[in-house]
């Protein structure tokens, strides 16, 4: 009876904790984004105009008061930070359009990618490690392809799966945004490096794992190499690649943009480089901000799943 | 109390076991033809010290081998049907169910992820056992008959949710799961309290009168002559020597069962008391210690409550408790790395720690600090695996700004004290002996010219005749510098012939003190007369164990 109220009021206390940290982390982004776009060399008033031929002076000025560009940097800033408070990420420039409408437009086929490259990782990493680890010959073979995957770059393997299966053997569309099909390419094209990652802090542990007592224990009941190996020794070895696969969420987004650009797919990442390199800040910011919402989400999803893997570590932090 | 089905009538029997292992063309042979045999309703011992086989052999009966063994034997039979030819598959219809397998400690032996219903559950499965209820029926028996109250909460916890005792008998339920006849236990208490070992002795007692035939490992001849019907003596893979329990241990044929028998900790003769001259001053005083930490309800447990003690020059003092007695959480606040909360402790006369904010610094303990050294269980995870013995040696002796120029010669007289070879300077440690490790660490010690040094389990992690060994150079080494120890152990036998004074805490709290030699013969607290009585050999025994 006592200790209900002390229970959830330390789950209150977790709960405002994580919060404010996601507060913080939001803030850091929209404040670096900031800082950066005004190092980078480049005149926003360029691209609000879209191009066109030589504006006039007048117009220059006036599209500098129109978007508050003419005030001192501290006031842009307090402005930046104040409109994204109150939620209103603006109008892309270069786009001529409000934020909103071209996150909704662009986050789904990113969001897509991004899964589907995750979910063949793991795939990859899990049925890798698990059949190979400590097996003779296999596991020094499968070991070393996965130190071939993770060095591979993202934008290389694009070309080359593009090359294979697009234009020599046509199995699959080269370019495009909806459908299963188009999904594939692009996805493997993120997923083999990540997987290579995976599957060699995975292994590690998994072979850490395989020399503990418990396991000879299970093998003792007279449970079967195989089953040994996924009921037991797999969950041991899940915490690494669950911490790697927060880390791996940003590094996807930033792999994005090679990849969106050469099948051409709808997306954040391409939307992002096209952004920053027209300098239209709220656009950029608008970006960010979802992406480092994407991020909190997974860093508290993986802090979920850590006490699911390891029940062990909810009653440490307790 | 606990009753156990019967088990069927039935054999194992080996004949010119003999088992290899290719590593890189190296052919090592573990198992050099062993022959023995075991039927229901007895208990056999396999007693040996490390890399003796013993643990080799035991994995050998259930085919656990792995790939790289070479097993070949003239017979391996259950039940006189062969086991030579067994595929993978057949081995698995055995595991389990034939033959049951208990491990050293079960937080390690269970799945640590898991719970214990969940552990056990599996053993069933894996023999496609009954259906899902009658299964969670039979594990909540099982669990009960190992002597588990209130085993229905209990079945959903994990083994580091339950105590050392309990655990363990959840490890041995596993085992029974299927009611093998036959159980292996490799060295079932070693990693236990005393008292829980007797329990476990028990309860293994039981299963032998339930009609089980029982297999130890064991390297402790103590815990097995209370228990087994046969002893099997083993050294370097060979048997040296075989037979009935009483035999074997007061009429032993073989010379190195002789040597394991006289190095038994519990058979050395108590230390002869000498009284403390009332002259003489304290070198370490510790005053009503007490540190306590923040339980989840709010409340504060103690660890540590009221401890006082004195060291004296040229004397050992032995702390002496179980896991959780407040022994480690002691030894943290003399070293100084821990403050009390209460309390105070002085060293060479002056203050060395205080209780309060307005405490002793760590820079006025730094003068101090090369008299007070330390030596723990396991040395090697106190050295920096990169460095060799000689860096490990230079590196103590810089403590005490000894010139570059002589730390050569000084290192070479340390080994030789503690009489390793000068040869061993430019190894690793990990490439050293569990006995030669200890003796570096001892080394490193003596480097900076200790007058106090604490003794953390200092011999738990070896084996008896190196034990016996380490335990003598302690002794030799405390006469002829005058060193006085801090000697921490669970283990009254190690203690035994060290110890001049004793002291014995249980939960945090001193419940008896005074000379080692008074307390061994004439304990007064109940736990302490349970501590003497579980630490009593065989040797001293009264013969009731071959009843």
């Amino acid at each position: 009876m006592i200790l209900l109220p002390n229970t959830s009021f330390i789950i209150l206390k977790k709960f405002i904790l994580r919060v404010g940290g996601a507060c913080l982390v939001l803030f850091a982004a929209t404040t670096l984004t900031f800082i950066t776009l005004q190092l980078a060399p480049g005149d926003p008033v360029t691209a609000i105009l879209g191009g066109s031929a030589n504006p006039t002076p007048e117009t220059i000025k006036e599209i500098r008061t129109e978007y508050g560009l003419d005030k001192r940097l501290i006031v842009q800033y307090a402005l930046h930070i104040w409109h994204v408070l109150s939620g209103h990420l603006g109008s892309s420039f270069s786009q001529h359009m409000p934020v909103k409408d071209v996150l909704w437009q662009q986050a789904p086929p990113t969001l897509k990618l991004m899964l589907s490259s995750l979910l063949l990782a793991w795939g990859f990493a899990i049925l890798s490690v698990t059949l190979s680890a400590k097996k003779p010959l296999f596991d020094s073979a499968f070991s070393s392809l996965e130190t071939f995957f993770a060095g591979l770059p993202q934008f290389w393997i694009g070309i080359i799966l593009l090359w294979l299966f697009a234009y020599q053997l046509g199995l699959l569309p080269p370019a495009g945004t909806h459908g299963f099909s188009s999904l594939i390419l692009p996805s493997l094209s993120l997923a083999i490096p990540l997987g290579g990652f995976l599957a060699q802090v995975m292994r590690e542990s998994f072979k850490t794992t395989l020399d503990q007592p418990f396991v000879l224990t299970a093998r003792a009941r007279g449970l079967s190499d195989t089953a040994v190996r996924f009921r037991h020794v797999l969950r041991h070895a899940l915490l690494p690649g669950v911490s790697l696969s927060t880390w791996a969420i940003g590094a996807l987004v930033g792999n994005a943009v090679a990849v969106e650009f050469i099948f051409s797919r709808q997306g954040l990442g391409r939307q992002l480089f096209l952004a920053v390199s027209m300098h239209d800040m709220p656009l950029v910011t608008g970006i960010i901000l979802f992406i480092s919402v994407i991020y909190v989400i997974a860093s508290f999803l993986a802090d979920t799943l850590y006490v699911i893997i390891d029940p062990r570590i909810q009653e440490a932090r307790a | 109390m606990n009753t156990f089905s019967s088990a069927p009538q039935s054999g194992l029997s080996v004949k010119n076991l003999s088992v290899k292992f290719a590593t890189g063309g190296v052919t090592h042979t573990a198992v050099h033809s062993l022959s023995f045999s075991l039927t229901s309703g007895e208990i056999v011992a396999l007693v040996g010290e490390s890399g003796s086989g013993k643990t080799v052999t035991a994995r050998a009966l259930l085919g656990l081998l792995g790939s790289n063994a070479q097993t070949s034997a003239d017979q391996l039979s259950l039940n006189g049907q062969s086991l030579l030819a067994n595929t993978e598959q057949q081995w698995r219809k055995i595991r389990g169910a034939e033959i049951g397998f208990i491990l050293q400690d079960a937080l390690v032996a269970l799945d640590p992820l898991r719970s214990v219903g969940a552990e056990i559950n599996e053993a069933l499965t894996a023999h496609k056992w009954g259906t899902k209820n009658t299964r969670n029926e039979h594990v909540l028996q099982l669990l009960t008959q190992a002597g588990i109250p209130l085993a229905k909460e209990r079945i959903h916890l994990r083994a580091d949710q339950l105590s050392g005792g309990l655990r363990q008998r959840a490890l041995i339920a596993n085992a029974l799961a299927m009611n093998p006849p036959f159980l292996i236990a490799d060295e079932p208490t070693t990693a236990l309290d005393p008292s829980v070992q007797v329990q476990i002795l028990e309860l293994l007692k039981q299963l032998r009168t339930a009609g089980h035939g029982i297999l130890i490992i064991s390297h402790d001849l103590g815990f097995v002559s209370r228990l087994a019907d046969r002893v099997i003596v083993m050294h370097h893979g060979h048997m040296v020597e075989e037979g009935r329990t009483a035999d074997l241990l007061c009429a032993p044929q073989h010379s190195y069962t002789r040597r394991l028998l006289d190095a038994e900790p519990g058979r050395r003769p108590p230390r002869p008391a000498v009284p403390i001259n009332p002259t003489t001053l304290p070198l370490l005083e510790a005053h009503n210690l007490s540190f306590s930490v923040k339980q989840k309800n709010g409340t504060r447990k103690y660890i540590v409550q009221d401890i006082s003690l004195s060291l004296f020059p040229g004397r050992t003092l032995a702390v002496i408790g179980e896991s959780g007695s407040g022994k480690t959480s002691t030894a943290r606040m003399i070293m100084g790395f821990q403050k009390p909360e209460t309390g105070f402790i002085d060293f060479l006369g002056e203050p060395w720690s205080r209780s309060e904010k307005t405490g002793i610094t760590e820079a006025s303990r730094r003068s101090r600090r090369p008299r007070l050294a330390a030596i723990y269980q396991d040395p090697l995870s106190s050295f920096d695996p990169r460095w060799t013995v000689q860096t490990i040696l230079d590196d103590a002796l810089s403590v005490i700004h000894v010139p570059k120029t002589e730390r050569l010669s000084r290192s070479l007289a340390l080994l030789d004290l503690v009489r390793l070879p000068s040869t061993l300077l430019g190894k690793n440690p990990l490439h050293l002996s569990g006995g030669q490790r200890q003796r570096i660490a001892i080394a490193r010690a003596l480097a900076v010219e200790p007058s106090v040094i604490l003794c953390d389990e200092p011999v738990s992690a070896l084996d008896v005749s190196v034990q016996a060994q380490i335990l003598d150079l302690l002794g030799t080494l405390q006469k002829r510098l005058h060193l006085s120890y801090l000697f921490i152990s669970h283990d009254l036998n190690v203690v035994r012939n060290i110890a001049d004074d004793l002291i014995v805490m249980q939960a945090g709290r001193i419940i008896e003190r005074g000379s080692a030699q008074d307390i061994l013969l004439h304990p007064r607290h109940p736990f302490t007369q349970q501590l003497v009585a579980a630490a009593q050999f065989i040797g001293d025994a009264t013969g009731e164990h071959f009843s």
